[in-house]
């Protein structure tokens, strides 16, 4: 999981997915290429992804013929059991 | 050289002169008998002679695995312009199609993607103004 989070790109996807969950491969694309200036190839984000799905951050989901992605942050959750935020 | 027609790839002509007629509004242009099927070519009716968008049969074994590949991960076939996305997502979406991309602005476009029903994503874009051109 850390090292899912490390890559800037990893984490604008997951930006991308709270902003609106469940979207196609393209609509990422579009999101990365449009507003965030990231030039990486569709297949680039696509293993981003993979890795992100590795780490239990991403799901995907088939509806019929599409495939759309959301974000899980549950595994985010470790990080607070292991390093307690201090109030 | 000028670029005078493009196509998609439809399951079914008929259903797609249903769709790219009824639905999105394009009339009929051409309907010629071709070896089995037919040039079936649509304009939008502001445009008639403008380029035209022929929906050509899918039978060609290569197709089935083109269109799906791209399906899955969300990739239009095409783009076609109009001037509200928004306007168009709600109108479309009353008429029962389904969208993969809600309208999304970015970068000075706004963008949405839809099923055609014959196998394929578009994409509606609203471009930005051009600004006119002094003389």
């Amino acid at each position: 999981m850390f090292k899912a989070l490390a890559d800037p790109t990893r984490r604008v996807i997951l930006d991308e997915l709270t902003e609106r969950d469940g979207q196609t491969l393209f609509e990422l694309c579009t999101r990365l290429a449009m507003k965030h200036e990231v030039t990486s190839s569709r297949q680039a984000i696509s293993q981003h992804l993979d890795v992100l799905e590795g780490a239990g951050l991403v799901t995907t989901r088939r509806d019929g013929r599409y495939k759309f992605h959301y974000i899980d942050t549950g595994p985010l959750r470790a990080i607070a059991q292991r390093w307690p935020v201090q109030t | 050289m000028r670029i005078y027609v493009t196509s998609v790839f439809v399951d079914d002509q008929d259903k797609a002169l249903a769709f790219y007629g009824d639905v999105l509004g394009f009339v009929k242009k051409h309907d010629i008998p071709a070896g089995g099927a037919r040039w079936l070519t649509v304009v939008p009716p502001e445009d008639p002679e403008g380029t035209e968008l022929l929906l050509e049969p899918d039978g060609h074994p290569a197709v089935e695995p083109y269109k799906t590949g791209l399906v899955a991960d969300g990739i239009p076939a095409t783009s076609f312009a109009v001037d509200d996305v928004h306007a168009e997502f709600n109108r479309l979406t009353g008429l029962g199609v389904r969208f993969t991309q809600e309208p999304l602005e970015a970068g000075g476009v706004t963008t949405a993607v839809f099923d055609d029903t014959c196998g394929n994503l578009i994409q509606i874009i609203k471009l930005p103004d051009v600004a006119p051109t002094t003389g």
